[in-house]
């Protein structure tokens, strides 16, 4: 083998992904999205100052801001939740978006048929009303995958289309407020409807339901037998049917679970903040669910602050549409820093080593089979 | 139903399917390379907004078909490079895609929604062919981004399948390791595969919002760009059964129509609905006698490849 001249990348694996690398690719990725984004607006002749100073005030740089960011950050808990339970087994949930939507419709219909009920009589079958509609969504498509094999990634998406059109239906005949002269909006929730706030915020008690509930999922996920249990089935399906688990029923279950968790969080967000039902309660919750999922490593914990920052991406949107400022750049960041993020992940799990190329350069020795599982463990 | 009524709901169908062809098409030439793209979606919004706002400066329909291209390849180059290069999860990689393109066709499109576009496609007869019955008036009274449609799946298959280029891509879909030992180049391969899937994707948004229907609405494509990839499963990742699966997906879409006109009472929400459950409901369909499907996946779908990892 002869020097082909010069020098030339390889990647060489890490025995340990970088934990250090890790956090600078977050903050690289954070960095690296404003700028771009920043560019962008520049060169489609919008002040990046005048949009940037906007967002910043809109979300963590006012008291109104602040708490904005708060509400914003209590339905993302939920939908990532709900993404990453799936997750553990390897499912894609990119139906949270149908599933919040639909749980909001359970815990309306309970609001509407009984709004003289005491109010934590009320509440409580609200969540069971947001906890079933959308469990019933999630099982859709996990009783598809456990008993057909269709793959759930395409299903859980079309099923959020369907699910909005539903809510559309409903808050466009059955539900509407003849008062709005036909908008798409509900009648108002009666008092016993409505969370109640914590202390004198403007932060209702949802967020104890989105905190309990990140807690209770983190858990039941690495302290219990079940969480272990779809842990194995995920990582090696093989090994967990030889261990005698049953696949479709642990599929379905997490599904159930997974669809609950975003449709509690289409629950809070009526009762806690919308006040009624209307068509657009979720500006795009269920996806960026996915992203803050992702970017927290599908972690039930690291979630949670995750979806702090991107409530405040989420409500700068709205504070950059009421200055009729372009909001879709929220969007774009939101993708952007995610692009970002998934590039840096290479450097996370592989050093860049300059090594003398050569005509034959095939490492020797047998490399480790390649295992699915652990490559998709390395997506976020 | 009379013979008109069904005639007109497959000329619909056409048109409404032809969108979904060129996006399924494009998509299998990017999973017969192994990449599973789910950008399209984005993909065919950013065809649709760039076609649009091109076709408006300069009252050239053509050309803001070739902008749209453009502009599906631009971010399937994006798409490239995380998935190919930066060896990306696939999955993630194309919804952050269909999340930044819908912020950023939004963003462009903003001055535009609503505004009907100076020039589009219309509807020609082709001579001669249009006067063969029934068939005639479905498949040759249609505007030229069908007729395109007509000469690009057989041209694609025809290269898939007939040609040593063709060959070479899907062997890089089924083992890249071979591929890269016959002397191939993975990397090559694949983006020139993902590129090209995502200028069908572009032309497929630019279809929709230049002949199909000719304007600018935010997130015009609703869901068709996943559709798409629903069609390639079903058509077992070949061209001309996505032409055929699309017209009867296009159908679908078309009949849902046709049934307000003849003034059935349903509401307008669950005709819209339709769509999204026949697709999924034939995912579940094809999903059962799965075998044959499984062989006709390409086998490295969805996996990065990495030739220190062999």
């Amino acid at each position: 083998m002869k020097p082909a001249g010069g020098l030339r990348p390889r990647l060489v694996k890490r025995l340990l992904p970088s934990r250090r690398i890790r956090v600078a690719v977050r903050l690289i990725a954070l960095l690296g999205a404003f700028a771009v984004a920043g560019i962008f607006l520049q060169a489609t002749g919008r002040g990046a100052g005048a949009v940037y100073r906007a967002m910043w005030t809109g979300s963590f740089g006012s008291p109104y801001g602040q708490a904005q960011t708060i509400l914003a950050a209590i339905p993302l808990i939920f939908t990532a939740l709900a993404v990453a339970v799936a997750f553990r087994m390897l499912l894609w949930n990119i139906g949270a978006e149908g599933q919040f939507y639909i749980g909001a419709f359970g815990a309306t219909a309970v609001a509407y048929s009984a709004p003289d009920w005491p109010r934590w009589l009320l509440l409580a079958a609200m969540v069971v009303g947001g906890l079933v509609g959308g469990a019933l969504w999630g099982l859709i498509p996990g009783a598809l995958r456990a008993f057909f094999g269709t793959n759930e990634i395409v299903p859980t998406l079309l099923l959020n289309y369907v699910a909005i059109l539903l809510v559309d239906y409903m808050v466009n005949g059955p539900w509407t407020d003849p008062a709005t002269l036909g908008f798409p909006l509900g009648k108002p929730f009666s008092e016993s409807a409505i969370l109640p706030l914590v202390g004198n915020t403007a932060i209702h008690s949802g967020i104890y339901l989105a905190l309990a509930a990140a807690l209770s999922v983190s858990m039941v996920l690495s302290r219990t037998a079940w969480g272990y249990k779809i842990k194995v089935i995920g990582s090696n399906a093989r090994a967990a049917s030889y261990a005698g688990f049953s696949i479709p029923r642990n599929m379905v279950a997490v599904m159930l679970l997974s669809g609950a968790l975003a449709g509690l969080g289409g629950m809070v967000e009526v009762s806690g903040v919308v006040h009624k039902i209307q068509a657009n309660i979720s500006p795009g919750f269920g996806y960026t669910g996915i992203i803050v999922a992702t970017l927290a490593r599908f972690s039930p914990i690291y979630l949670v602050p995750m979806a702090v920052l991107f409530g405040a991406l989420v409500v700068s949107g709205t504070e950059l549409q009421t200055l009729g400022l372009p909001s879709d750049i929220v969007l774009m960041l939101q993708g952007v820093i995610l692009f970002f993020a998934l590039a840096g992940e290479l450097f996370v799990n592989y050093r860049l080593v300059w090594r003398a190329g050569t005509v034959s350069d095939h490492p020797s020795t047998p490399a480790p089979v390649s295992n699915r599982a652990a490559d998709l463990e390395q997506a976020g | 139903m009379s013979s008109e009524l069904i005639i007109t709901i497959f000329v619909a169908g056409i048109a409404a399917g032809t969108t979904l062809v060129f996006a399924a098409v494009g998509e299998i030439i990017a999973e017969r390379s192994g990449v599973l793209n789910l950008g399209v979606e984005g993909m065919m919004l950013a065809g649709a907004v760039t076609g649009f706002l091109v076709n408006r400066q300069v009252r050239a329909p053509w050309l803001g078909v070739a902008a749209g291209i453009s502009a599906g390849a631009t971010l399937a180059l994006l798409l490239a490079v995380l998935v190919v290069s930066f060896k990306a999860n696939q999955v993630v990689t194309g919804l952050a895609l269909v999340i930044f393109a819908i912020g950023m066709t939004g963003y462009l499109g903003e001055s535009v929604v609503g505004v009907p576009p100076p020039v589009t496609f219309n509807r020609i007869a082709l001579p001669g062919l249009s006067d063969i019955p029934v068939l005639g008036r479905i498949f040759f009274v249609q505007d030229a981004l069908v007729y395109l449609s007509y000469v690009l799946v057989p041209a694609t298959w025809w290269i898939l399948f007939r040609t040593r280029t063709g060959l070479n891509l899907r062997s890089v879909g089924e083992s890249p390791e071979t591929a890269d030992a016959a002397g191939l180049s993975v990397t090559g391969t694949r983006y020139a595969a993902v590129v090209i899937g995502g200028a069908f994707a572009g032309l497929a948004g630019a279809y929709l919002s230049l002949a199909r229907a000719p304007s600018w609405v935010p997130n015009m494509t609703a869901g068709r760009g996943w559709i798409a990839i629903a069609l390639v499963i079903f058509a077992t990742w070949s061209p001309l059964r996505a032409a055929l699966g699309g017209y009867l997906f296009g159908s679908v879409e078309a009949l849902g129509f046709r049934l307000q006109t003849v003034g059935l009472e349903v509401s307008t929400f669950f005709i819209a609905m339709m769509p999204y459950l026949f697709t999924i409901v034939v995912l579940v369909l094809i999903s059962r006698g799965s075998v044959q499907r499984r062989l006709a996946a390409p086998s490295a779908l969805g996996n990065a490849y990495l030739r220190e990892e062999r």
